[in-house]
Order: C-alpha cells, then structure tokens, then sequence
C-alpha cells in the first residue's frame, strides 16, 4: 500500500491549518472591532464557505487561478509558477473551505472573554501585544483550541474543491479522499477499505484529542477544582 | 499629589459631565447606579474617551481634547480596582502580582514579589488560581497587583459590590489599612453612603452623569443642597417646598413648616430624614397631626408611614423611624402629633 496519500492529505491539512488558525485570530479579532455595517458584510462572507458546496468553492478558485484566468495568468507570467493541479494547490481550497471553522469559534470565544481583564492588562502597564499573547488568548483557548482541531480534521476530510484544483494524480496530488474516489471508481474495494479506516481511525484519534485537552485545560485553569488547600 | 478631572462625553442619551478635584486623600464619588461612575473611571484610566475636558494627574496631562493629548492607559500610571478585580484567571497568584511590577531584574522582581506577598498576607496562596480564592484574597491579589505597579492614582471602582455584606466589614478595615501608605489621591466609587462616611472625608456627588460639586461629609448628611445629595445621604422624605419668609410651605403635606431662619428663594425641595420625625404631646407649638398608615419592623427600628392631616390625593407618606421600644411605648396609635426641629429642615435647590 503506498502510503503517499496519507503523507500528502496530512501535510496539506497541518498547513491549511496553521495558516487558517492566524488568519481567522486575526478576522475574528479585528473584524469584532469594526462598525456594524462593515462587520455585517463581512461577516457573511467570510462565513459562505461553510455552507456553499466544495464543488463551488473548487469552481470560483479555478475561476480565479487557472493558468488562463486574471490571478493564475498573472502568476504564470510573472513568476513561472502554475497554482493547479500541484499537492499544494490543495492547499487553497482547503484553507477557504476551512476557514468559517476557525473564524466563528474564535469570533465565539473572543466574544465571550471579558473585556475588564484586557483593561486591568493596560493600566498595569502591559503591552497590548502582551495582553492579547498572554492573557486573551489563554483565556480563549478552549474556543480556539477547539476550533483548530475542528479545522484541521475537516481538512483532512476536504474532498470536492481539493479535487477540482488539485486533481488526482498519484504520487503528486493524491490525497486519502481522492484516493478512496479513485479506488471505488476502479472497483478497488479492499484497498478503499483499507483507506476508510485509515481515515476513520486518524479523525476519531482527533476527536478524542480534543475531549482530553479540554478535561486538561478544565484542571489546568482551576475552574471546579476542589479541595487543593 | 492631585487630580483634576474636567470632562463631558455623550453616550447615547447619556451624558456624562464630570468636574472634581482630589489631592492625596479619599474622595468618594458617590451616585446612584447607572450615573456615570465607573464611566468617569473608565476615562480617567484612559478605558474610554472623553468628547471634551482635561484629566491632570500630579501636573502631568493624561487627556486634554483641545491640545490633542490622550495618552495610552499603559502610561498613565492609575491604578484601577475593578469591580470583579479583573485578575488574569489562567495565572497563579504569584504570575498575576508579577504582572504588576513593571521593572527590575528577575531578582529584584523576586524580592518585590516576596515583600508583597507577604504585605498582603498571601503567603501560601501563591500557587493558587484567582478561582481557587475567597471574594476578599481575590480582592487583596489584585490590590497588591495594582500597588506594585506603582501609581499615582488609585481608583476603586464599587470594591465591595462582589463581596457577602458580612465579609464586607472585615475587609474594609483590611482595605484601608493597605492603603495607608499610598501617598496619592484615591477615588472610592460607591452606591453606599455608609462605607463612604466610614472611609472618605469628602464626597463628589454624582446624579444622571451630571456631577453635583465636591462636599466635605458634614456639609453632605448636615446641609445637602440638592435632591440628589440629600438622598444619597439617606434623607428619605423629600417633597416640593414654597419659601416663605422663615418658612417653607409644603403643598403636598398642606404644612408650612418654621425654618427658624430666612430661606433663600431658590429653595424648590425641602427633606427631612425619618430619624428627625418626632412624636410631640398635642397642643406643642408647631405640630402637625397625621395618621398612621402604615408600620414596618426594620432589623432594629420601627419604621411609621404618617399621612399628614392635609396632605393632598397622592402625595407621598412621611416616613418616620424610631427605636422599637419607644414604638412599643405608644400602644398603636391611630394618629400622632409630630413636629420637626427647625434645624433639621434640609432646604434642597
């Protein structure tokens, strides 16, 4: 069994992951600061790609980064680069298809944090960059955290935008998902079995990742912790 | 040491215009809830912004809208008490005083941070979460947070409001004992007259934003000038007053009451606390007849409800408090004579 898509469907979803995870600190963080307006607007934007299907999602990026289209055209021009059909086009479309994940939860646990404690920050002197770093974010980290592991296993489960700019080729461009398509398609059934619990077994090892970080996190911060005199 | 505090911002419907000064004492602002206190604070800390007005703290200009200064919160040197002391919940209580000491090797910081652990009595807690913490070492954490922290001002915003009212007492003694030596002015924001008469000399009184000028206690329970003050001291009948010469006549009771001197013709309210209401024999110089209401039994008074003989459809009662056995004494009467010493008439503009 070539190990390749597991390889390429993990390195594809951590840095997905890891550029949604500032991306969407950073949206939910200034975006919550903006006037109503503006942040309704935006809101709903950054939002559609939770709920459009990933086949339009594949289709509106190929609209933008095909080799023949205004972004794609002008990379190839300038830089000799072509932003499909490679392992890290997969990349954008699992990033955009991601991203809402990240944006609400943190937008959800930002809302949530009280404010006086930025305040209590600023009067004692401390940095704003500090204040965020150091006390909003570990006040929020449950809500982030959650949002991150939520990010990165739908990222490993991204299938129709990841198909239509990435493809399939195997060895380059195959991922766990694509692959089990492929597999089906070729009525491989034992090898897309083998794939299936490959991916069952890494999503339910997430899923029971976060519940354990929670309990931890619960202990950490002393919340109901009885009885420590 | 001294801050002056000129400022006016508009909220909404709300608008909030403030002037007071404080030298190295404890001012109390003293208002109802809603009037703008903890606003007041906000700006001063640099939380909020002001529309107009200047903020001087010891000389120094924390906010001037006219010369454009608005300096950051992290350098205006105030200290705030928050209402929930605001300490940073995933920090033990070592890390959160840590937060407040802004210089130093890690060595001094050590050092300064055993001092003040040991100042504040929390030796042994310092490992502790804000939530593993009683309301009161909650509160001296982050009191010995902002005092390391070394301000020029210190603003404590209701300290008392998240406390149990029998933890209260204890703990303003503890209070005041750790602001003794801050040599600085101290704004002490309270709904609760009694904590201010205890721990304040002077009082800013503030009424829907708006503040009412600085009184010494005296002049605030003996002589308020306006409804708002009078209240806040705890005047509790206070109805529309006629000057008349060396009298006021008060329309809603049908009485003019004997000042036993001129009263100044801006006089619109006069109060009288229910403490000054007396029970007279018939016939005394000066005495009114009412009805009674209604009686209530305080913890250890006895509270009457009088309806004055002429008092119009509507009008409020006159509430009168006093001792239970001096109640007990009268044997539930229907009616009594009452007079008010004309010294104990607070004439309101």
């Amino acid at each position: 069994m070539d190990l390749f898509p597991l390889w390429n469907s993990l390195r594809v979803a951590a840095i997905s992951t890891v550029i949604v995870f500032f991306a969407g600190i950073f949206a939910a963080y200034y975006i919550a600061r903006l006037p109503r307006l503006v942040k309704g607007v935006l809101d709903v934007v950054l939002t559609l790609p939770l709920v459009l299907p990933p086949t339009v999602i594949g289709y509106l990026l190929l609209r933008l980064l095909g080799p023949k289209r205004i972004l794609g055209a002008w990379l190839l021009r300038h830089f000799d680069v072509k932003v499909v059909m490679t392992w890290w086009s997969a990349i954008f479309a699992t990033a955009v298809v991601i991203f809402p994940l990240m944006y609400r939860t943190a937008r959800g646990a930002f809302e949530s944090f009280d404010e006086t404690l930025a305040y209590s920050g600023q009067t004692l002197g401390l940095p704003n960059s500090w204040i965020f770093w150091r006390v909003r974010m570990p006040c929020c980290r449950q809500g982030i955290l959650a949002g991150t592991v939520l990010a990165f296993a739908r990222a490993l489960g991204e299938y129709g935008a990841t198909s239509m700019i990435a493809g399939y080729t195997p060895g380059k461009t195959a991922t766990i998902s694509t692959t089990v398509y492929q597999l089906w398609q070729t009525s491989n059934d034992a090898l897309a079995m083998k794939w299936v619990m490959v991916n069952l077994s890494i999503s339910a090892v997430v899923l029971l990742t976060v519940n354990m970080l929670e309990r931890r996190d619960f202990l950490v911060s002393g919340g109901k912790r009885r009885g420590t005199a | 040491m001294s801050l002056l505090v000129e400022i006016e911002k508009q909220l909404g419907n709300f608008h909030l215009n403030v002037r007071f000064q404080a030298e190295t004492e404890t001012l109390a602002l003293l208002g109802a809830s809603g009037c703008g206190k903890s606003m007041t604070l906000k700006c001063i800390a640099g939380i909020m912004t002001p529309d107009r007005g200047r903020i001087v703290l010891n000389g120094r200009v924390l906010f001037d809208s006219e010369a454009g200064i608005d300096l950051p919160p992290q350098q205006r040197r105030v200290g705030y008490l928050f209402q929930n002391y605001a300490l940073f919940p995933t920090m033990t209580v070592e890390k959160n005083i840590l937060c407040g000491i802004r210089s130093g090797s890690k060595a001094e910081k050590n050092a300064a941070l055993t001092a003040t652990l040991h100042r504040f009595r929390l030796e042994g807690l310092e490992k502790r979460y804000p939530a593993q913490l009683s309301g009161g070492q909650q509160q001296r954490v982050a009191l010995a947070r902002i005092l390391c922290s070394q301000p020029e001002v210190i603003l404590l915003d209701e300290p008392f409001s998240a406390l149990d009212s029998y933890l209260k007492w204890d703990l303003e003694l503890k209070l005041s004992d750790f602001l003794e030596n801050f040599s600085g002015p101290i704004l002490w924001v309270s709904h609760d007259r009694g904590e201010v008469f205890r721990n304040c000399k002077r009082v800013c009184i503030l009424d829907q934003g708006a503040s009412q000028g600085t009184f010494t206690l005296r002049q605030l329970f003996h002589e308020p000038e306006t409804e708002a003050a009078a209240r806040l001291s705890g005047c509790k009948n206070i109805v529309e007053a006629v000057p008349a010469g060396s009298a006021v006549t008060l329309p809603a009771w049908g009485l003019t009451l004997n000042c036993g001197k001129p009263v100044p013709a801006d006089v619109r309210q006069a109060g009288i606390r229910a403490r000054h209401v007396m029970t007279v024999p018939e016939g005394t110089p000066d005495a009114f007849y009412c009805t009674v209401e209604r009686v209530i039994q305080d913890v250890f008074t006895t509270i009457v409800l009088l309806r004055p003989k002429g008092a119009a459809s509507g009008a409020p009662l006159l509430r009168m408090e006093l001792e239970r056995d001096d109640w007990r004494r009268l044997n539930r009467p229907e009616g009594l004579w009452i007079a008010v010493q004309p010294r104990d008439i607070l004439l309101l503009k």
